[in-house]
């Protein structure tokens, strides 16, 4: 165990993970419900429902699942749509593992399963080194609000009022949104070029590919493009 | 529970663990060059643009509840607000002004 120098007064890692991981449960939560009311109507059980919350983990491929198992679909070829949807992750998962403090590969192991977009998204805005127990108290909040509303889902459906229902949609972009801008502040035009790159070429690539894959092709896109740029804007500059 | 549906979502969770786990525990970054490192670490800004952009205009069949929703948060967190404070305060926002409107 590594001990805190710092006065007691400093919250440990853990509890700053878990109080940053409090919008992240907001934002999943009209996610859950709707999919956990879906996934009634396509007639799963609720145990399998939250089952499917429990293991998965991934909302995207969730929600893509319960189509697939509408439109008849095969359980080899929702696995296999899963895997590619999920492709994205790698990418994520190395910036991670670049920024992370050292840690054991079975806390790696443990933490590598909450990693969604948004546990990522909220972590790897971090200053480096990132806390492996930051990561954990993240995606501890993260995982609970998605298994808990999803089975609250399933039987009360969207029992918030339609206006709150509707708003609270906007609340995971407002998420992303306040990881950007402090960013944006510290470390400027880098950033801002880099997050306007990743959503142009999301928006491009999306028209030919599935979501998950526009992601990661758009920031791939992104990340070089903006290396190409930086690079002749150097050599101009030496000139 | 249906077992082809337990298989199934068993399944699932391998496919989406492999490649959030892979990276964590097999890369060794250690001796790659700088410019690939620095690469990896910029990797957070353009997935935050790619997860913002277009899906924040997609929240709502009305385009501006997107938008709106969007310059409120910019506003918001430009102030440094706590995050917990620019999404609860977005959401609220965006009730009261489709309260009104």
């Amino acid at each position: 165990m590594e001990t805190v120098s710092s006065s007691y007064a400093e919250p440990s890692h853990l509890k700053k993970g878990i109080i940053d991981g409090i919008p992240i449960g907001i934002g999943y939560m009209p996610v859950a419900l709707t999919f956990g009311l879906i996934a009634g109507t396509t007639g799963l059980t609720v145990a399998e429902a939250v089952l499917m919350s429990m293991i998965v983990f991934a909302g995207a491929s969730q929600y893509m699942a319960l189509t697939m198992i509408a439109l008849g679909s095969g359980a080899l070829e929702i696995i296999l749509a899963t895997f590619i949807v999920n492709f994205r992750h790698l990418l994520m998962s190395a910036s991670i593992h670049e920024r992370a403090e050292k840690s054991s590969k079975k806390i790696r192991a443990v933490y590598a399963f909450g990693l969604t977009d948004e546990v990522f998204a909220v972590a790897s805005t971090k200053e480096e080194p990132i806390r492996s127990n930051y990561i954990i108290g993240v995606a501890a909040v993260a995982y609970t609000s998605w298994v808990t509303f999803t089975g609250v889902g399933y039987f009360a459906g969207s029992f918030l009022p339609g206006i709150l229902q509707e708003s609270m949609a906007i609340a995971l972009y407002a998420l992303f949104i306040a990881l950007l801008i402090p960013s944006i502040k510290k470390e400027g035009k880098v950033v801002i070029s880099l997050s306007i790159l990743g959503g142009l070429f999301h928006s491009i690539f999306q028209f030919w590919v599935a979501t998950g894959w526009a992601i990661m092709f758009g920031t791939i896109a992104a990340l070089l493009v903006f290396e190409g740029i930086e690079s002749l804007w150097k050599k101009r500059g030496t000139e | 529970m249906s077992m082809p549906i337990i298989w199934m979502i068993i399944g699932m969770g391998i496919v989406t663990y492999i490649p959030r786990v892979l990276p964590l525990v097999m890369l060794q970054t250690e001796n790659w060059p700088d410019w690939s490192k620095k690469m990896l670490s910029r990797v957070p800004y353009a997935v935050l643009g790619a997860l913002i952009f277009p899906g924040v205009l997609n929240v709502h069949e009305n385009i501006y509840f997107g938008l709106i929703g969007g310059i409120i948060a910019i506003i918001l967190a430009y102030f440094s607000l706590p995050l917990i404070v620019v999404v609860a305060g977005t959401i609220g926002s965006l009730a009261v002004l489709t309260y009104f409107l």
